[in-house]
């Protein structure tokens, strides 16, 4: 076990220390996710009636998105620093190299969520929170930054980096976006029947499953 | 991973070998095909009855349904193909396929895939506007078959977004994998969506399926003809992508006896 | 220069100990781009305390045949053992043995010189790791640049960098390719200690260079790398 841990720690780290040294990925996500609130704003008309009913969608695309812009800035800086191939050649199994990248991605996406997510409960006027918001949040991310740390690995070697990811993960990650909308609109809106019960078990079940197949497929795909 | 197949003497390299089911079935498969086709669309139009609700639109239902469902076939050979090219099937006969036949196996069941659906998909939409009044709703198995469009195409364009051939076809073999193992999921996320967002429109799917039996004669009839037009298409493809193949391996070949 | 943290002596034997036969040994080896056949039948045997020089011209094959060394690229066929290890069986205890210095200098920009090496040692999991960074640094004469960015380095000064990056872990063999690129008197100088101070001890090195001057007057053997083949005296 130590094995496992140990090394993803140190890699964790570095990677935590390189990002408060240089600290461009979370400021401009974060720019990012302010924006897309205030154009949502507009682009939607919410009248105060209606904010129920749209406000978990409008978060959890806000927060897609930003994941999406946090693994392409993070892959493409990878590539070009050639940090990868250093870690590469060392004894570390490919597994933990893969895992301690998904893990890295989780805590900048949950960072810049629970960042964010005060900020959206502002503009749309929404204040009751539950576990439930926070498990959610939890374990959709996990599914965003494994199923993404897999497709931006592929996805940044090929000649059309940045468009490449989005095209590879929004299909797949479709139900992930489902369950997590759905199980949040009981914290979000009044008049709601809960129906967490449901969904969070099938983001877990996804998790589960992509945290046992990506890994598998990353040490084959990093082989060549 | 030490790589298969790699025949000690040069010279065996060159030769190519000629399988009957690529090289000669696809041809009488074609003739066999024009002649069902030719047989099928006089069934579909002159013997088929009228529906009484639907009218003359519901004759498209004997070309989407197969279609639909042959696409499905093709998703599920682009998954098998997948895993072959990745090494899970080295047991037993299964070992002696080269791992660029799995690939060709692959991209072709891809490629034949992504027309049936698409095709698949705009029958429905030709059906869905007079039936239901509205050309597109978010019922689980047309939502389900549009991400498996989207998945699909994805494939065939990281293949021509990759930087090589082979580079195309590791990352696409991912996308066979992992899609497919994500469509289920999909499918059964929607469904339970939609239990939450009813839509208001009923379509035919949700009525039950007691067909006429002439209509379901004619159906089968139907799927037998574009089984045997899926099967020619792929066929051929695979054929074609194993000369690709070969003509590389060739070049390869030439290139060493060029310089030694 | 010894100031390496493991006696000299201590070295030998464990060198010794460790296989009898020779460091790299190199079968049959093939790998081609496309329709490019890059390397295609290729045999290599080199022996412990040996420094081979590989020369060949741009596109022959030597940055290729040193990626697969080090495991960075798959071969099409053949059998490569080093170390006593085999490649296809046991990657993980090669990479433990090797240290490489290639194009790239996998360094982190944003660190300090010594917190990249303290990275790298506590991911090859060493003791010692002061110690052992301390005297890395004065081997390649970076010790008051310790606190520097990589980023505000020189290029040659990176490179030295990425050479005390490969013997941090104290690798059994060396795989340079092309490290006298950019690197000044001085560095060269220090480049050419570390070769030594490696033979001495019983471990081997491979180089690949276009300097033939260099690479006559540093190796034991060498080898010209051409229509995907290598050709040794």
């Amino acid at each position: 076990m130590n094995s496992i841990i140990h090394p993803l720690l140190i890699i964790i780290w570095k990677d935590i220390l390189l990002e408060i040294r240089s600290k461009d990925t979370i400021i401009s996500v974060l720019v990012f996710g302010a924006l897309l609130a205030i154009v949502f704003n507009f682009a939607l008309n919410i009248n105060p009636r209606q904010i129920s009913e749209i406000a978990a969608g409008i978060i959890w695309v806000s927060f897609a998105f930003s994941a999406i812009l946090i693994m392409n800035r993070t892959f493409v800086r990878e590539q070009e620093q050639g940090s990868l191939d250093g870690l590469l050649l060392s004894p570390i199994s490919r597994d933990v190299i893969f895992l301690s990248k998904v893990l890295v991605s989780f805590l900048f996406m949950i960072t810049i969520e629970a960042i964010l997510l005060p900020l959206f409960a502002a503009m749309l006027n929404i204040n009751n929170f539950s576990w439930i918001l926070l498990a959610t949040m939890v374990l959709t991310t996990l599914g965003f930054a494994t199923v993404g740390t897999l497709f931006s690995f592929m996805a940044v070697k090929t000649r059309s980096r940045e468009i490449m990811l989005p095209v590879l993960f929004f299909p797949i990650i479709l139900p992930v976006i489902i369950g997590a909308i759905e199980a949040s609109r009981g914290s979000f809106g009044i008049g709601y029947e809960p129906s967490w019960n449901r969904w969070l078990p099938l983001i877990a079940i996804f998790d589960a499953l992509f945290l046992v197949i990506c890994p598998w497929i990353f040490s084959y795909l990093v082989e060549e | 991973m030490s790589i298969q197949n790699e025949p000690k003497n040069t010279d065996e390299e060159f030769r190519i070998k000629e399988h009957w089911p690529l090289v000669h079935l696809p041809k009488y498969l074609a003739v066999l095909g024009l002649v069902l086709m030719t047989i099928n669309m006089y069934l579909i139009f002159l013997v088929a009855p009228t529906d009484i609700v639907l009218g003359h639109i519901q004759r498209i239902f004997y070309i989407h349904v197969p279609m639909a469902i042959l696409s499905f076939l093709c998703f599920f050979i682009v998954f098998i193909g997948s895993l072959g090219y990745f090494g899970v099937f080295q047991v037993f006969k299964l070992r002696s396929i080269k791992q660029n036949t799995w690939d060709s196996v692959a991209h072709s069941a891809a490629e034949v895939g992504v027309i049936f659906v698409t095709l698949a998909l705009i029958t429905g939409v030709i059906w869905a506007k007079p039936v239901w009044g509205t050309w597109w709703t978010w019922e689980p198995r047309l939502t389900t078959t549009l991400i498996l469009w989207l998945i699909y195409v994805s494939y065939l364009m990281l293949r021509s977004y990759a930087r090589s051939t082979k580079q195309g076809a590791v990352f696409s073999a991912v996308i066979g994998i992992v899609g497919f193992v994500d469509v289920p999921i999909v499918y059964y996320s929607v469904v339970w969506w939609r239990s939450i967002h009813p839509s208001a429109v009923i379509g035919p799917f949700s009525e039950s399926n007691s067909l006429d039996p002439t209509m379901n004669l004619i159906l089968w009839f139907s799927f037998l003809t574009i089984l045997v037009l899926f099967a020619y298409l792929l066929l051929e493809r695979i054929a074609l992508r194993n000369t690709e193949f070969d003509l590389a391996r060739l070049k390869l070949l030439r290139e060493l006896k060029r310089i030694r | 220069m010894n100031s390496s943290v493991i006696p000299l002596k201590i070295l030998k034997i464990i060198m010794a100990k460790h296989n009898s036969g020779t460091a790299i040994s190199i079968q049959g080896l093939k790998k081609s781009f496309g329709a490019n056949p890059v390397i295609w039948d290729l045999n290599l045997e080199l022996k412990w305390g040996k420094f081979l020089a590989l020369f060949g011209t741009n596109g022959s094959g030597k940055t290729t045949l040193l990626k697969i060394l080090a495991s960075q690229i798959q071969a099409d066929s053949g059998q490569i053992i080093i170390s006593g290890y085999d490649q296809a069986k046991n990657p993980r205890a090669i990479r433990r043995n090797i240290g490489v210095v290639g194009h790239q200098h996998y360094l982190y920009d944003d660190l300090t010189c010594a917190e990249n090496l303290q990275f790298y040692g506590r991911l090859y999991n060493l003791s010692q790791i002061s110690k052992r960074i301390n005297s890395v640094l004065s081997r390649v004469d970076l010790e008051q640049y310790s606190g520097w960015k990589v980023r505000s380095l020189s290029h040659g000064m990176q490179k030295r960098l990425a050479l005390g990056r490969a013997i941090l872990h104290e690798p059994a063999i060396l795989l340079l390719d092309e490290p006298e690129g950019g690197l000044d008197q001085r560095s060269l100088g220090i480049l050419h200690d570390i070769s030594s101070e490696w033979t001495s001890s019983m471990r081997s090195i491979i180089m690949t260079t276009h300097n033939h001057d260099l690479g006559n007057r540093w190796s034991d053997n060498i080898g010209i790398l051409s229509n995907g083949i290598l050709r040794t005296d």
